[in-house]
């Protein structure tokens, strides 16, 4: 394998652990302020890409607002999922929310089904991201590189909110103890609204780019992806930001690179993910950057 | 300022709360002595709303609190300093801080506060940036009524502070808690430390499993033979 060639599929390993990356985040942060695994994330992921999808198809918007908008709509879905399959029953034993998280999955993936058809959809490819550009002698599609440039600059934004503001610091309260956070005047519904409304929208951001960079767009396509990305965020040690981050790395360069040195493996691609969430939890059971997981009180 | 009128609280069929009934005038240190599982925390939880009494009211400076919300009450003037401290363990001491002032927006007398509690705790300045978690059990505790105090309280419930802590940071809490009575701040005080507290206490009550069995000025609880016998470790032997 020359040196270019290896250039190119580190590059789009690092593309795909982005968009894993910004999906994983919304696992984590849900994970963290609830103890709780949003089994709905992939599809909410799904959505946003239909969103987007009928903006531009259908609405004939221009890309930024259709994109900005199916953003926006992310998370006010996300907000929905919350406050009708998940706020009712917090108190209910943990078992209870699991069944419902599932449900919230199924209904979504059902109901985009029905309304927007089982048949694969075109996602718009719009000249500013797919245009193919030459970096030496790597030829790359422009979309490429702006994926982890956007992930990154997302990122930092986000460990700024969650470090350095008060609604940062009131989610990080809210995710030791809810009692305590309520009696120094904290908003906590509110607080685990915004958290899901986050978590979303940085999904929504990955949708749109999956649909940019894969524009075969199905009601059923956040399944794998919202399962790899669970995985990533364990591997990174769940609840913690920058460890679903590093996941979401670790797995998509590692897929992109099994493929590209071992090409007979190609159809293991998605079992990589479970083969390495195996091995992580046999030798290091709470993630790469994982505290002792400690249950609720 | 803080009234209690027949209040029973239920936990499943068990009743922690009996009905009692007691009151808290403002500017005054009250305390609420009694054994384990008497009720003292369940009926500071009541106030602040963490518990749903079954029956009987509690009013706040005419306010019923009952249907307050937990969250609405600091920006009252309430606080409560938890049974357990309850620090938040992922915070700085400074975030903690902050966080006691969560509601208020008024930043340069946060500052002030801040100063404030920082020279009635000068430990807390020392360990500014260290994660709460990683305090001793004292400077925990010094936290939590740090970050109670900086919500500017008018009435500021303690429960048990002195847990768990040495006779010298014990004496220290207790000054600090006249302290701050003196710059206008009402006290329900909870304690096991029967003794300390009834000394710098107004007005005390004595709980037992449930019900208020008596009540008095510090002095003449103290005075009260019952009292001694039960609380203050004064036996025929002395
Ligand atoms: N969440 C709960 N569920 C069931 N029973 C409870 C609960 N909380 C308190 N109790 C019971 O109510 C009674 C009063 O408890 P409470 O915590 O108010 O006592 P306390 O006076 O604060 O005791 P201590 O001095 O040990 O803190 C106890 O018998 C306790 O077991
Ligand atoms: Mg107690």
């Amino acid at each position: 394998m020359t040196l270019d060639l290896f250039l190119q599929h580190l590059t789009n390993g690092i593309s795909l652990g982005s968009l894993y990356a910004l999906i994983a985040i919304g696992y984590t942060m849900v994970y963290g302020i609830l103890r709780l695994i949003n089994f709905a994330h992939g599809d909410i992921f799904m959505m946003s890409v239909y969103f987007a999808f009928f903006g531009v198809a259908t609405f004939g918007m221009p890309w930024y607002a259709a994109f900005l908008l199916a953003i926006l709509l992310t998370g006010a879905l996300g907000i929905l999922v919350e406050r009708t399959a998940y706020k009712p029953i917090r108190e209910a034993p943990k078992i209870s929310i699991l069944i419902s998280a599932i449900g919230a999955s199924f209904l979504l993936e059902n109901l985009a089904t029905v309304i927007f058809g089982g048949r694969p959809k075109t996602f718009p490819q719009i000249e500013l991201f797919t245009k193919m550009v030459d970096v030496g002698a790597v030829r790359i599609q422009m979309l490429t590189f702006m994926i982890p440039v956007i992930t990154v600059a997302l990122l930092i934004g986000l460990l700024y909110l969650i470090n350095h503001t008060k609604s940062g610091m009131a989610m990080r309260a809210v995710s030791k103890d809810i009692e305590t956070a309520r009696l120094m005047g904290i908003d906590v519904n509110r607080t685990i609204s915004f958290t899901f409304g986050i978590g979303s929208m940085l999904a929504a951001v990955g949708g749109i780019m999956w649909g940019l960079k894969f524009p075969s767009i199905l009601p059923l396509m956040g399944v794998i992806p919202g399962l790899k990305c669970f995985i990533a965020a364990v591997i990174g040690g769940i609840g913690n930001i920058k460890g679903a981050v590093y996941g979401g790395f670790i797995l998509g360069v590692g897929e992109i690179m099994l493929i590209a040195f071992l090409p007979e493996l190609t159809g293991y691609r998605d079992a990589f993910a479970f083969i390495l969430l195996i091995v992580i939890l046999l030798f290091r059971p709470t993630g790469i950057m994982g505290e002792k997981i400690s249950e609720k009180v | 300022m803080l009234k209690i009128d027949n209040l029973t609280v239920a936990y499943g069929g068990i009743e922690a709360l009996k009905g009692i009934s007691l009151e808290v005038e403002e500017g005054k240190i009250v305390t609420l002595v009694g054994a384990n599982g008497a009720g003292k925390s369940t009926t500071l939880r009541s106030v602040v709303g963490l518990t749903k009494p079954k029956t009987g009211t509690i009013t706040y400076m005419g306010m019923n609190l009952l249907v307050m919300k937990t969250q609405e009450m600091v920006r009252n003037g309430i606080t409560l300093v938890p049974e357990g401290r309850r620090v938040f363990p992922n915070l700085t001491v400074l975030e903690n801080l902050k966080i006691g002032a969560f509601y208020r927006n008024d930043e340069k007398n946060i500052k002030e506060d801040m100063e404030w509690v920082y020279s009635l705790f000068p430990r807390l300045k020392e360990r500014t940036w260290q994660l709460s978690g990683t305090l001793s059990g004292g400077e925990q505790q010094m936290l939590a009524v740090g970050r109670a105090l900086m919500s500017r309280p008018k009435l500021m419930m303690m429960d048990e502070p002195s847990l768990g802590l040495a006779p010298l940071i014990i004496k220290d809490i207790f000054n600090i808690i006249k302290e701050v009575n003196k710059q206008g701040v009402t006290i329900l005080l909870i304690e096991q430390n029967a003794n300390a507290a009834l000394h710098i206490a107004d007005k005390g009550y004595v709980m037992e499993t449930g019900r208020i069995t008596m009540a008095g000025s510090g002095k003449e609880l103290l005075a009260n033979p019952e009292v001694k016998k039960a609380y203050l470790g004064d036996t025929a032997h002395k």
